[in-house]
């Protein structure tokens, strides 16, 4: 079995088993998991960015939060369906994310991680202070969805299948687009962007077009948590919610898709099983494997699980070689 | 006239704490070519530290210089242990390292000492100091006077000592440095525990002012920031002015245009960053650093 192979059987099993567990769990372990697809969907956005294109963003929370209250307040204010806000939301994500990228580009490494950090602290303030529009620090409070054509699903379970669609839907998009010309260019930029743009790429719209791309993504996620959760309030969207996302990419996988899946598993289980301990022990034991993880994992648990992947694949490659050697079926080096 | 003067004061004294905060943010910069996101956490630990001291029972005093002992050692320590493995990694895996020490030491200072306000005692006595018609706080003037002490000592010791020199001379050129005896891993990590010093006499400085809880120093912080992006992050000379004019411009622009008081604060710091940053990325005093490619 090579590899694409067992990528796309693992890939059919997992789906499979998420479309059989919202008949299998109770309502609030199933809220969980969709809030790990919404997670994961936010995930991706930024590991565009930061992993795959190399500028740093400490304040993509932002870009969740204009998201989220971009679908609040087209339903709350002008009844909007919930199905037309996401794409809307994505739409205006990308324009203001595409904006905040053409000054990026001046930005280099750390001031850009300044920028957006600052951006990430200032976004919960902002909110606040268009108070006619986003209801200030009380939030939105919008009222939750039920399942369209008659299905047979309570709220609960519609929600989870729409954010799987989702979330299918843009992993599918990213895959395309990270593994064409255009995913190579954003590669290439992070690698070395001065032989990228001796080749011929035009680093500038490369550039400011990713960070739209990416803020559409987390935009989407944001948007998709404010139909979920049916409530959008500013302190949810603080600096912490942006570090959350960066935590997850780091400890997923820089520059991974599946990575972004294990990282929103992480970012929605570990808090809950430390808040035992205490209320701050989540964020000690993020810190902790924030630091481990740069040091020892820096590629992240894809990483970990590509490595022993193909640890265990090469053996078994190497064993049937020993008992029947074939041409072209050498261990890799 | 006066409330101009008297908030021009009260900016400085602000601004003071911007400064120091700043300075360590470039010393740890100058050094080793990172942002330590963690400064401003660091300092809030160690004014628990102090915290600690006085509740014990310490006089102000020996609290004060305990805990500046205390913050270096901690901050050499963190350089030891957790800087110094990731030195030579892409600056997004040092970014994320002092995201985690910010995380830590933020949720630390929650488990340990609550999140509740705590009061921290001002060192200085509480009689405003009146010229005139002006009434300025001591606070305010102690912690200008304990700022203007702070930068003469570390420029004494920069300037007229052999350890300042050598500290000047890894940070410049760090393969000469090493080639004439100069351990420059021990330079760094000097780096780190004075820029944690700063850091702490900039949290006690500001606890008096505004309650000690874990989140105090996040505000100073990104003004510190923007203190050290406008002075020039190549430049302590242009921290320490960066941190006056931005503690100045935010009191005048709190008390004068009304409607961004104290509600948009961040935004006022995140506008100054990225204006900065677009018109003059060195900033006021810094170099502009020319790359070989």
């Amino acid at each position: 079995m090579n590899n694409a192979r067992a990528r796309q059987v693992f890939l059919g099993v997992a789906i499979l088993i998420a479309c059989v567990l919202p008949f299998v769990l109770s309502n609030f372990r199933l809220f969980q998991f969709t809030q790990v697809y919404i997670y994961a969907i936010a995930l991706l956005g930024l590991n565009l960015l930061t992993g795959y294109n190399g500028q740093i963003s400490l304040g993509h929370g932002a870009f969740f939060a204009i998201g989220a209250y971009a679908a609040a307040i087209l339903m709350d204010r002008w009844g909007v369906p919930y199905g037309w806000t996401l794409p809307i939301a994505a739409a205006i994500c990308l324009l203001v994310g595409f904006l905040f990228g053409l000054p990026a580009l001046r930005l280099e490494g750390l001031y850009l991680a300044l920028a957006t950090f600052a951006l990430a602290l200032a976004a919960p303030q902002i909110l606040k202070y268009f108070e006619h529009w986003t209801g200030g620090s009380q939030g939105l409070v919008l009222t939750k969805p039920k399942a369209p054509f008659g299905l047979a699903l309570n709220p609960d379970q519609w929600l989870y299948f729409l954010a799987l669609g989702v979330l299918l839907l843009t992993f599918w998009v990213g895959g395309n687009l990270l593994r064409g010309r255009v995913g190579r260019a954003i590669v290439a930029i992070r690698d070395n962007p001065i032989a990228a743009q001796a080749m011929g790429v035009n680093t500038a719209v490369v550039k400011s077009v990713t960070f739209g791309i990416s803020a559409a993504f987390t935009g989407l996620a944001g948007a998709l948590s404010a139909v979920v959760v049916a409530f959008v309030a500013p302190d949810s969207f603080n600096v912490f919610l942006s570090i959350t996302l960066l935590i997850g990419i780091v400890i997923g996988g820089l520059a991974s898709l599946s990575g972004a899946i294990y990282g929103a598993f992480f970012i929605q289980f570990v808090p809950n099983l430390a808040q035992d301990i205490s209320k701050a022990a989540p964020w000690a034991i993020f810190g902790v494997f924030l630091i481990v993880f740069m040091i020892a994992m820096p590629s992240g648990i894809a990483g970990g699980i590509g490595m022993l992947w193909n640890r265990l694949t090469r053996r078994r490659v190497s064993e049937t070689a020993a008992v029947a050697p074939r041409p072209g079926m050498q261990p890799t080096p | 006239m006066d409330t101009l003067i008297q908030q021009v004061v009260s900016g400085l004294a602000t601004g003071s704490i911007y400064a120091a905060l700043a300075l360590a943010l470039v010393m740890i910069y100058q050094a080793t070519d990172v942002v330590n996101f963690a400064q401003g956490e660091m300092a809030m630990f160690a004014t628990y530290v102090a915290w600690s001291l006085i509740n014990a029972g310490v006089p102000y005093w020996p609290a004060f210089f305990a805990t500046l002992v205390i913050a270096f050692a901690g901050g050499l320590l963190i350089q030891r242990l957790v800087i110094r493995p990731v030195a030579n990694a892409p600056i997004l895996t040092i970014v994320i390292v002092t995201i985690g020490l910010l995380v830590i030491f933020n949720s630390l200072a929650g488990w340990i000492f609550t999140y509740v306000q705590k009061p921290f005692p001002s060192p200085f006595p509480k009689e405003p100091v009146r010229v005139g018609e002006i009434v300025l706080g001591t606070h305010d003037l102690g912690q200008i006077g304990v700022t203007l002490i702070v930068l003469l000592c570390i420029w004494l010791f920069f300037r007229f000592t052999p350890l300042g020199l050598a500290m000047r001379a890894a940070a410049q050129n760090p393969l000469s440095s090493r080639l004439v005896g100069i351990r420059v891993g021990w330079m760094l990590a000097l780096g780190w525990a004075l820029a944690a010093m700063f850091g702490a006499v900039a949290g006690m400085m500001v606890a008096p002012v505004l309650f000690l809880d874990p989140n105090m120093m996040g505000g100073v912080q990104i003004y510190a920031f923007a203190a050290a992006t406008l002075g020039g992050f190549t430049s302590p000379v242009g921290a320490v002015i960066g941190g006056l004019i931005v503690g100045v411009v935010e009191n005048l622009v709190g008390t004068y245009v009304t409607f961004i008081g104290t509600e948009l604060k961040f935004s006022v710091a995140l506008a100054l960053i990225i204006v900065v940053l677009l018109v003059k990325p060195s900033g006021l005093f810094g170099r502009t650093t020319v790359k070989r490619v």
